[in-house]
């Protein structure tokens, strides 16, 4: 198959105009005809089943959590980017993308990302109609603050709670249409697997996890808005449950994933504080913009942080990166931190980490408006570490938090199998080699507000009158294949538990695949993985039985998935012989440390067919930039 | 540090459930509650018993999935703080903690530690939002917003749904949690219009689901973890007060 990303030409700012004109539409009356499938109820899940059912497709909704409300979206702090310009500060739609295809290393599809700096001002005007309580001027105006990456103040915030305001604002849309009975809504049901007929994507099969019960769905298209797979490095700043089983078994039903190896490391979290450490606590990025990163200049510094002297102090971010300081992107902030680390300057117990010091802003604008702004963040860092960030700087360390990589999708969103969509972060399509902050809120809801709701009539126009239902043999062999998996993993009765596996795991995909990559190291963990693998199909064990609530077969179950991923990613990384965004392959840096592409060789999007085999095959969709000058990314 | 832990098991909604004890060695005082959690399940599947079901996710306190009574207080007392966010360090070496689930008629056990809120799902689709369809809304700076309301309605948003405020009131009243919701969008200048009608129908829908009536005993306050207070409360007795003196054909504006 080759890869269509049917992306438009012409006059970019007229692209996504004219594509709307183009496609196929069906007409208002033929809407309830069809029935669409929404997998996961996130910021984009949500959206587009509240959108869709308000155009009046009939919807079914799941979602794994007891509650539509329950998704990780809702952990996101800092903010949404939108080129509102309400600050008069030189922002544009142009600059927003400007910033989005250059923040990504130039690995983004420059159709895709103008559309979302487009509709990225319709987000903000939708949601504050929902009531969203965004932050206000005393004028009662919207406030912006500034975010990584970017030198403009185009961040829309509440608090420190963004995520969560957004989400309540899409979950309530949603719940409007669950009341109008547009939307049904399926709580505790786990996607399993997409049932692929006759080339097309023709429902899901689920499992609801109260129970244990295994039903079939049919739709006329399906859309997975399951997020991202952060999780496979078992620490991240993810939810525990976020995992990659949706978009993974499409994959093994023939969607393509497309750059794997690009997850994105989050320059500010908590640090690890020892080996029951279950998941890594993300601090704003937002801090970034009162507080100063610094480590003792001297590697035998063994003062506490308030008695070290500032000529005793290395600033590094604002020494090596003059214009953009304490504000540099994520990746180039997470290896400095990583850097200074290896140098054995790094703070705390285990040596890694950083200060991120706010006594310069405190004596600037004083401690109240300091609370005002970062009050929770401030709260959460006390309560993990017992630690009073008013008066010692946090201690911050790099992890896991966001995955570019992800379902290969078109300019319509469709992955490559007809009539299954792929939204927010379980797709691929905006972030290139690296995400902004406060621009994962902006592309769910972009997505699943304005972009599907518009793009899936071009698919389901012709298809009026088609029918789809569950008889089809495909519904049966599929649910067949799902309740055997979970037999195979319950019958192996061995003696590891399965957060022992995913841990290791988790480490082999951190130490070779993580922050920095060489050939060798993934090499060795092409060895690695596999071989894990066969010893976790080999020696798991799970307590209770597939016909009931059983939390450690779910588990299982994503892990598996996760196995075969890391695989993919490891391969991915060794298959991309450049440093791009996140993706760092050690050879290949500039004498200052700085990622080094190869623009030549590696302007593409690695999109991967899964074969029968077990094993995958490459295809490249080609990135043309007419509009952005591929330069070498510069933050000095 | 020891731990002796004492937890509710229930094999299912139907089921009987009994305290089972659980004694726990090398408990690190930087572990949190839930990972303390996970290590002892991890030692009771190598031992062929089952795990104990507890719901979490995020364990950031934010997505409001875990919650369950710690010594008799919802997520444990602890000022601000999610069952996720409490640490072992509040706890002294050799204590023992009673674990049990929310108990409420209207939060039935699934297993073990969790329950079934719907109920709360329930009460946000009764009006818990503003009607505007995607895409027809004005410029968002068209409608200014005092500061302080948008503050204090953000301060009601902040409500993670976790249901401590039910499980700690002697009535089982989702006073706290309905009010919330209805104070975010009534004090906004987008919830007008449906101001009234919203308290009503959340209101009626809080009554149909098997919640207590409110007694002003403000353990809901205490315990919740977004330290959102019982004015709210005030507010949306105040706004149901209204909405049921009020001319019907009118009482949008009024």
């Amino acid at each position: 198959m080759t890869l269509d990303s049917k992306a438009p030409t012409g006059p970019i700012e007229k692209r996504w105009d004219q594509h709307r004109f183009d496609i196929k539409l069906v007409n208002p009356a033929n809407k309830r005809k069809f029935r669409i499938l929404v997998v996961g109820t996130g910021l984009a899940g949500a959206s587009a089943a509240a959108t869709l059912a308000e155009l009046g497709y009939n919807v079914e909704a799941f979602t794994f959590h007891d509650s539509a409300r329950r998704a990780h979206s809702i952990a996101a702090q800092g903010g949404i980017n939108a080129a509102k310009n309400y600050q008069n500060d030189g922002d544009s739609i142009w600059r927003l993308f400007y910033d989005t295809v250059k923040g990504g290393d130039y690995r983004s599809r420059e159709s895709n990302v103008y559309r979302l700096a487009q509709v990225s001002v319709e987000i903000i005007d939708q949601a504050a109609a929902q009531g969203v309580p965004f932050a206000r001027e005393y004028g009662g105006l919207l406030d912006n603050r500034s975010f990584g990456g970017a030198q403009v103040s185009r961040t829309f915030y509440a608090r420190g709670q963004t995520g969560q305001q957004l989400l309540l604002g899409a979950y309530q849309a949603l719940s409007r249409q669950v009341q109008a009975g547009k939307v049904k809504l399926h709580r505790r049901k786990e996607m399993m697997d997409v049932v692929v007929a006759d080339g097309q994507a023709r429902g899901i099969v689920v499992r609801d996890l109260t129970t244990g019960k295994i039903t079939s769905h049919a739709g006329d298209a399906v859309v997975l808005a399951t997020g991202g797979y952060g999780t496979v490095f078992f620490l991240s700043t993810n939810a525990k449950n976020c995992n990659v089983t949706a978009a993974w078994r499409a994959h093994k039903r023939g969607a393509y994933f497309a750059n794997p190896c690009f997850t994105q490391i989050h320059p500010t979290c908590i640090p690890v504080s020892g080996d029951y450490q279950s998941k890594l606590t993300l601090m704003s990025e937002s801090l970034r913009n009162d507080g100063r990163i610094w480590v003792p200049s001297n590697a035998d510094e063994s003062r506490r942080p308030n008695d070290i002297p500032e000529d005793e102090r290395d600033y590094y971010l604002e020494r090596r990166y003059p214009s953009f300081g304490n504000l540099v992107p994520r990746d180039v902030a997470s290896r400095a931190a990583k850097k200074v680390c290896d140098q054995g300057r790094g703070v705390g117990p285990t040596g890694l980490g950083v200060y991120l010091d706010f006594a310069d802003a405190i004596r600037r604008v004083g401690r109240p408006a300091i609370e005002a702004k970062y009050g929770n963040l401030f709260e959460m860092y006390e309560k993990i570490t017992g630690e009073d960030p008013y008066e010692v700087p946090m201690r911050i360390y790099p992890a896991i938090h966001y995955t570019m990589g992800g379902l290969w999708v078109d300019y319509n969103l469709m992955t490559s199998i007809p009539g299954l969509y792929a939204l927010g972060e379980a797709n691929f399509s905006d972030h290139g080699a690296n995400r902004l902050g406060a621009s994962a809120l902006m592309q769910g809801l972009a997505d699943g507000y304005f972009v599907l709701p518009y793009t899936i009539g071009d698919y389901l126009a012709p298809r009026m009158g088609e029918t789809v239902d569950t008889s089809h043999p495909a519904f049966a062999e599929t649910e067949r294949a799902v309740a055997e998996r979970l037999d195979r993993l319950l019958s192996i009765d061995g003696s590891r538990t399965v957060d022992d596996f995913h841990r290791a795991l988790g480490k082999l995909v951190w130490d070779y695949c993580g922050m920095e990559r060489t050939e060798e190291g993934l090499n060795e963990a092409l060895q690695k993985i596999p071989a894990l693998r066969e010893e976790f199909w080999s020696d798991l064990k799970i307590v209770g039985t597939a016909d009931s609530l059983n939390q450690s077969l779910e588990k299982a179950a994503r892990v598996a998935d996760f196995f075969e991923l890391a695989e993919l990613m490891c391969k991915d990384a060794l298959d991309r012989d450049e440093s791009c965004g996140a993706h760092f392959r050690v050879k290949h840096q500039h004498e200052d440390g700085e990622a080094k592409r190869n623009d030549e060789d590696y302007s593409y999007v690695s999109a991967w067919e899964a074969t029968d085999n077990g094993d995958w095959t490459l295809h490249k969709e080609e990135l043309d930039f007419e509009y952005v000058k591929q330069t070498q990314r510069s933050y000095k | 540090m020891h731990i002796t832990l004492h937890v509710w098991r229930q094999a299912g909604p139907d089921a009987d459930g009994t305290m089972e004890k659980y004694e726990i060695d090398d408990v690190s005082p930087d572990m949190s509650f839930l990972e303390m959690l996970d290590v002892l399940n991890d030692d009771l599947t190598l031992k062929g018993e089952e795990p104990i079901v507890f719901e979490h996710d995020c364990r950031e306190g934010i997505c409001g999935s875990c919650g369950f009574m710690i010594n008799g207080v919802a997520h444990g007392g602890k000022h601000h703080t999610t069952a996720c966010q409490l640490h072992m360090r509040s706890f002294e070496d050799g204590a023992t903690i009673y674990i049990e689930p929310w108990r409420s008629a209207a939060f039935p056990v699934l297993k073990d530690l969790m329950v079934d809120r719907n109920a709360f799902d329930r009460i946000i689709e009764s009006g818990g939002y503003v009607s505007v369809n995607t895409g027809s809304a004005p410029d968002a700076n068209e409608i200014p917003v005092p500061k302080a309301n948008a503050e204090r309605a953000f301060e009601a948003a902040t409500c993670i749904g976790c249901g401590a405020c039910v499980a700690q009131c002697p009535n089982g009243a989702a006073h706290l949690f309905t009010s919330a919701k209805v104070s975010h969008l009534n004090l906004l200048p987008q919830g007008q219009p449906e101001r009234f009608q919203r308290t009503e129908k959340m209101v009626a829908q809080m009554e149909e689901e098997s919640f207590g009536s409110c007694t002003n005993h403000r353990e809901c306050e205490a315990v919740c973890p977004k330290g959102i207070d019982i004015d709210f409360i005030a507010r949306m007795n105040r706004d149901y007060l209204r909405a049921q003196t009020m001319g019907r054909k009118t009482q949008n504006y009024r």
